[in-house]
């Protein structure tokens, strides 16, 4: 039997995956893929509980997070391609143009 | 198929024409430019003359064909002085009544003939499809101008024929002297547009309404009950106020000099515009204003004797002209003057009737000077004519009866009509035996001047240069086709009035009455006259006008035009008359040169304390601006830039944590998370 607490698990580590991801990988694209299993981490928690506490609001919100994310992946895309132009490589550590 | 609820298609065509051939003309085919142009003519013509033919098997006082398209203008309601009760409502609607139906056949039927000449006389220019463009245009306008069932309608017309004047007369805008002309015709014209414009104001301002039929029935019932009296200041000032539109679009004194000047547009538009439509605007607005002037005697007057004048001082100027389309030109004003004296009698018909017969005369001796021009390669002086008789035969037979029927000769067209005003000006009891003597002067003068014309250009020895008389060629049939038809109808259209003393039944006078009824008002006893009287009038008439032939046989044909001759004869009026009576220089005096004096005063008041103000305070802010640099440099920098390197020395330590690189900070903002998800599981007990 699949219960509530089982899905937070799974969640949780996409979840930890995802910021593992983000805060070891030196690649964008997996730094941006990172970010989208976050993302659908997220995404699984609201299911959950919308299936839990019998409410349509956590799929609605899912769906939004669907939306931001199909944006957010047209945007991270577009810049990553404009960086990779730029500096013709794809490592995080050779990008530090916020340094003082 | 009923051809009376289709007038409204009858201006619609040439607009057609005139979108087809402006928008895509350029790209097309010369033969297709003309197809379109004259086809869309032929077509309003032949709708015009089908709703004139049914409109003729209606009862007279039926004659009245309103088509409403739509509802043109509602606003809210406006305050006349009848009280605030008026909306201003406008149809887009269509009259055709015995006074419209004349001045669409006449528009439509000469247009055409126009139309088909042009593409003989046009055929080399470069702006062809422009040219046609302009004439439909111009073709639309003027038959919105004379369908529309009010005065607003009417205006647009009015205005719209004014642009094409101004857009014609200025066709070959590289020539300095066609600008300058088509200039002063929209200037001069719009001087009259105001006045037009002022009448119209007044009438919706008195009778809430700007429907023709709607506006005369209100007079009718005003005078019948009492509300409206003969003479009332309103109607004398709408009166005179429509008559200075009149003055402008129809060049009467005072506004006549523009006409002369617009010989500088293509002879064919001169024909069209300057002599056989636009120009008649004016009388076809007064005529149709009947109602107005009825109830204003004193306007009457001054209509009357403004059209006495025009007519003898244009004829004036007539006798002594070289150039052969300015004779032409004050020919036209003369004969404008003739219209406007029968209207100013109260012989409106009679006014209409000769603008009918004048359209085809005077489009015949246009259309035939642009013919001689034509065969001349472009020459206009008639001192460098002469002898024109053999080699431009058709042309010389057209024009001869054109000149016939101008003077008068008993049997054409200009005899009928020409007669009919005299005859009202003297009999009619608004008329006046000086008025009458005026009008057979100019009878006179007229016959002089038009035979000087044909005399010094087809008779006489020949004074071609050498270099044109090898290629006089008559023209293309496309030109002399319309003059032998407009010769014809020069012959015949006078019939339609045939006059009662002859044992006719003036038909033609007949057909207007709806138009022209009446008011209900005591106009004095109508002095009789017997038919006899009008036979000895008429004989009177005809006798000056021989006189002003045998003048002009002996003065041109049997000798040739000498300049000393011709100063010993006129003695000092001589350089007045050649000079146009100096009125041109006298408006310039009184008018053009104060407008420039205006100008160039305020231009100097522009240049001296306007830009003077401009320039003074530019100055003091480019002094300010200094000491504010120095200000700014120093003092307000200096400040920011200490703070800047005060911050930076003592901050130091804390910019070894900025790395630049996004994972670190991600990893302090995780750190930073668990933390608080740390102190929130274990740290609160």
């Amino acid at each position: 039997m699949v219960t509530t607490f089982h899905y937070l698990l799974l969640s949780a580590a996409l979840f930890t995956i995802g910021v593992i991801g983000v805060l070891t990988r030196r690649n964008i694209m997996i730094i941006l893929m990172s970010i989208e299993l976050m993302m659908n981490a997220v995404n699984i928690n609201l299911i959950a509980f919308s299936d839990r506490l019998q409410q349509v609001t956590g799929q609605v919100f899912a769906i939004f997070v669907i939306t931001v994310a199909a944006a957010e992946a047209a945007v991270g895309l577009g810049i990553v391609i404009a960086m990779f132009k730029n500096k013709e490589t794809m490592n995080i550590n050779e990008i530090d143009l916020m340094k003082w | 198929m009923n051809f009376l609820d289709l007038i409204w298609l009858i201006p619609l065509f040439p607009a057609l024409g005139f979108l087809i051939n402006g928008l895509i003309g350029k790209r097309m085919p010369k033969n297709a430019v003309a197809f379109i142009a004259a086809g869309a003519v032929l077509i309003s013509f032949i709708l015009s003359a089908g709703a004139v033919l049914q409109l003729l098997q209606l009862e007279p006082a039926q004659r009245a064909h309103t088509v409403k398209l739509y509802e043109w203008i509602n606003a809210g309601p406006a305050h006349t002085t009848e009280g605030p009760l008026a909306r201003f409502t406008v149809d887009w609607a269509f009259l055709l009544d015995p006074l419209s139906s004349i001045m669409i056949l006449v528009v439509t039927g000469i247009g055409f003939l126009i139309h088909v000449y042009s593409i003989g006389y046009m055929h080399d220019e470069a702006g062809f499809y422009r040219f046609f463009a302009y004439l439909n245009l111009f073709m639309f306008s003027m038959l919105t101008l004379v369908l529309g069932n009010n005065y607003l309608m009417m205006f647009i017309g009015w205005e719209g024929v004014g642009l094409c004047s101004y857009l014609l007369i200025g066709y070959y805008f590289h020539k300095r002297s066609a600008g300058d002309a088509a200039k002063k015709a929209f200037v001069v014209n719009r001087v009259g547009d105001w006045g037009l414009s002022i009448g119209v104001m007044l009438i919706f301002l008195t009778f809430g309404s700007l429907d023709f039929k709607v506006v005369g029935e209100k007079v009718r019932e005003g005078v019948i009950s009492g509300a409206f009296h003969v003479s009332d200041p309103i109607f004398i000032g709408i009166a005179i106020a429509l008559f200075i539109g009149a003055t402008g679009k129809s060049a009467q004194i005072p506004l006549y000099v523009w006409l002369p000047d617009a010989m500088e547009g293509p002879t064919p538009v001169s024909a069209l515009i300057h002599a056989a439509t636009m120009v008649t605007a004016g009388v076809y607005m007064v005529a149709r204003s009947n109602f107005i002037y009825q109830m204003a005697p004193q306007a009457m007057v001054v209509v009357a004797v403004i059209g006495a004048l025009t007519a003898f001082f244009a004829a004036s100027i007539g006798l002594v002209q070289n150039d052969i389309k300015r004779v032409l030109a004050y020919s036209t004003v003369s004969q404008l003057g003739y219209m406007f004296l029968a209207l100013g009698v109260g012989a409106f018909a009679a006014g209409i009737f000769h603008l009918m017969t004048h359209a085809f005369f005077k489009a015949l001796l246009f259309l035939g000077s642009g013919s001689v021009i034509h065969a001349m390669h472009h020459e206009q002086d008639m001192r460098k004519m002469g002898a024109l008789k053999k080699k431009i035969p058709v042309t010389f037979w057209t024009m001869l009866v054109g000149t016939l029927a101008i003077a008068g000769t008993p049997g054409l067209a200009g005899f009928f009509s020409k007669d009919e005003i005299l005859w009202k000006a003297f009999s009619s009891n608004q008329g006046h035996v000086l008025l009458w003597l005026l009008g057979a002067c100019v009878a006179g003068m007229t016959a002089f001047y038009m035979f000087r014309l044909l005399f010094m250009t087809f008779y006489g020895e020949s004074r071609v240069d050498h270099h044109t008389e090898h290629h006089i060629h008559e023209s293309p049939k496309s030109m002399t086709a319309p003059l032998v038809i407009l010769a014809i109808g020069s012959v015949v259209a006078g019939y339609i009035g045939f006059p009662a003393w002859l044992g006719g039944s003036n038909a033609f006078e007949h057909f207007l009455e709806p138009v022209f009824e009446p008011l209900p008002i005591p106009l004095g006893p109508e002095a009789e006259y017997s038919h006899t009287a009008e036979a000895g009038m008429a004989v009177a008439s005809v006798a000056i006008a021989l006189l002003g032939f045998g003048l002009a046989y002996f003065k041109y044909c049997r000798r040739s035009w000498e300049e000393q001759r011709e100063i010993r004869q006129y003695g000092p009026f001589y350089p007045w008359l050649l000079n146009k009576w100096k009125i041109d220089e006298l408006y310039d005096l009184l008018f053009v040169n104060r407008a420039k004096g205006a100008g160039v005063g305020m231009w100097k008041f522009d240049a001296k304390v306007v830009d003077g103000l401009v320039n003074g305070s530019a100055g003091g802010t480019v002094m300010s601006a200094v000491g504010s640099s120095w200000w700014d440099r120093w003092i307000v920098d200096g400040l920011v830039r200490f703070i800047g390197g005060f911050i930076k020395t003592v901050s130091w330590p804390l910019r070894l944590i900025q790395t630049g690189y996004v994972q670190n900070y991600a990893l302090v903002m995780i750190l930073g998370v668990l933390v608080f998800i740390g102190y929130v599981l274990w740290g609160t007990p």
